[in-house]
């Protein structure tokens, strides 16, 4: 082991962390958007809109997120011209956004269904208490079953996050030069596989490990009412003898 | 030049890539294969090692699942492809033979696959051991079972009947992974659907046929995972 080499490995990867870092939250924020549309539409009960966001699910869970990412990048290239004329070219040329909205359609497949489990976990009675005090339609969504549905599913998210930010690393393939990009790079330039891989293995071990922890926190946050009460000191009260 | 038409592309005649793709389908589901049961043996050991190491060799399973579980595939599969190569130049420097050698495509492939699907297989293996009852390794112990019997008559039947469901999920994520080997250069579905959208410069159709093969890969597997689960547990009463 070099250690000099290593050191210089880190400061070139550290400089990737950004770009992993912002390809991983923009998909993630776009696609709970998208999630939470395909979620309501597979709740919905009508075979109009369940029947689209199944097949959606099916498809973007079924094949490689590779395939998705060449289809967007090479593949919609071929139609050039008519994206040229619907001023969409600017968008599907730029690497960066098809790699944005590849990672997107993709995490919102695994996550509306997340988000469905923890939607359908909310307990039947909690929907009837919130009823019997008035409560419906969107009142009723955003003060009783969203809060509960976001606790529940939030392990779940915590996960796909981490999937996510492993998944940025396909970005490298086009052209994006994030950590693994610039791993691959430093790695056929010197030919040290060993001493780059553990560089960049750190790097992403130590940006998920605090990821894990930050979802942590927020599920602690979410959940005051199954922490343990604080210790109660006895006070010491003026002794009515 | 006439413009070909989709299913003249992709299909069997003297201009069609349709052998070339299915060909390049059934190296991806072998390479997939092989990579699903060297994580099996992995994931075996580990879990085995989770199960009843001692001390050391528990933190070293734990710390195993957890990295391989953490860092990119892509990554493993870097680390495979240039590392082994760098290695087997190594080995062939002592020999007098210097220069570049290039590892066969195929192994690097499936031991990457092998490495990162084992540290999945192992968390199937080690919860599914958890539901076994404890009755029946005790049972099998006052019979007078040695533990390779025993491992053989009663544990790994009943572990492996718990574990079909997570094992179907991780050969869907063996088989999505099996996609990113294509940076090797092994003609897989991806590589051949790169090689060919390249040549006839129809990229939408190639990868648009890949995914659809994909898609018909996993749809046929998971019918057959769930004819296995049912399979498996014909005998077992259900409590509803």
């Amino acid at each position: 082991m070099d250690f000099a080499f290593m050191r210089d490995t880190f400061l070139t990867l550290i400089g990737g962390v950004p770009l992993t870092l912002n390809l991983a939250f923009m998909a993630v924020g776009l696609g709970a958007v998208l999630a939470m549309l395909l979620a309501l539409m597979r709740m919905s009960g009508l075979k109009v809109l369940d029947w689209p966001a199944q097949a959606y699910v099916f498809v973007f869970r079924g094949t490689p997120l590779l395939v998705q990412i060449f289809l967007i990048y090479y593949g919609l290239g071929q139609f050039r011209p008519a994206l040229q004329e619907w001023g969409l070219w600017t968008f599907f040329r730029e690497p960066y956004w098809c790699a944005v909205f590849a990672l997107t359609l993709n995490t919102a497949a695994y996550a509306s269904e997340i988000i469905r489990g923890g939607l359908q976990s909310v307990p039947y009675n909690q929907v009837e208490a919130a009823r019997a005090c008035g409560m419906s339609g969107f009142l009723l969504f955003r003060r009783v079953i969203f809060p509960i549905a976001v606790r529940q599913a939030l392990p779940a998210y915590g996960s796909e996050i981490i999937l996510m930010v492993k998944a940025t690393s396909l970005a490298s393939i086009i052209t994006m030069m994030e950590v693994t990009g610039l791993a691959a790079k430093l790695i056929s330039q010197s030919f040290r596989a060993v001493e780059v891989f553990v560089v960049a293995g750190l790097i992403y071990l130590v940006l998920n490990f605090i990821i894990t922890r930050i979802i942590m926190a927020i599920e602690w946050w979410l959940s005051p009412h199954l922490r343990r009460p604080p210790a109660i000191e006895p006070r010491l009260e003026a002794a009515h003898v | 030049m006439q413009q070909l038409s989709y299913f003249e592309l992709v299909g069997f005649g003297p201009n069609g890539w349709g052998w070339a793709l299915l060909t390049a389908a059934g190296m991806t589901i072998a390479v997939a294969i092989c990579g699903f049961l060297a994580g099996s043996v992995v994931g075996t050991l580990v879990a085995w090692g989770k199960i009843g190491g001692n001390l050391v060799i528990r933190s070293l399973a734990d710390g195993y699942t957890t990295v391989l579980r953490g860092i990119p595939d892509l990554l493993v599969i870097y680390l495979f492809y240039f590392g082994g190569s760098a290695a087997l130049g190594a080995i062939g420097s002592l020999f007098g033979a210097d220069g570049f050698v290039g590892v066969p495509a195929f192994a690097t492939g499936a031991m990457a696959i092998g490495i990162v699907s084992g540290a999945y297989q192992a968390e199937v293996f080690r919860g599914a051991y958890q539901v076994v009852s404890r009755g029946e390794i005790e049972a099998a112990r006052s019979v007078g079972m040695h533990r390779w019997l025993m491992f053989r008559r009663i544990i790994a039947p009943q572990v492996l009947r718990y574990a079909i469901p997570g094992l179907g999920n991780t050969w869907q994520l063996v088989l999505k992974e099996s996609a990113l080997i294509s940076v090797t250069g092994l003609v897989e579905l991806l590589r051949q659907s790169h090689i060919a959208a390249g040549s006839t410069r129809r990229p939408f159709d190639f990868y648009l046929t890949a995914a659809i093969l994909y898609l018909l890969i996993t749809w046929v597997s998971t019918y057959l995972f769930q004819r296995a689960e049912t399979h498996s547990m014909r005998g077992m009463r259900r409590a509803s």
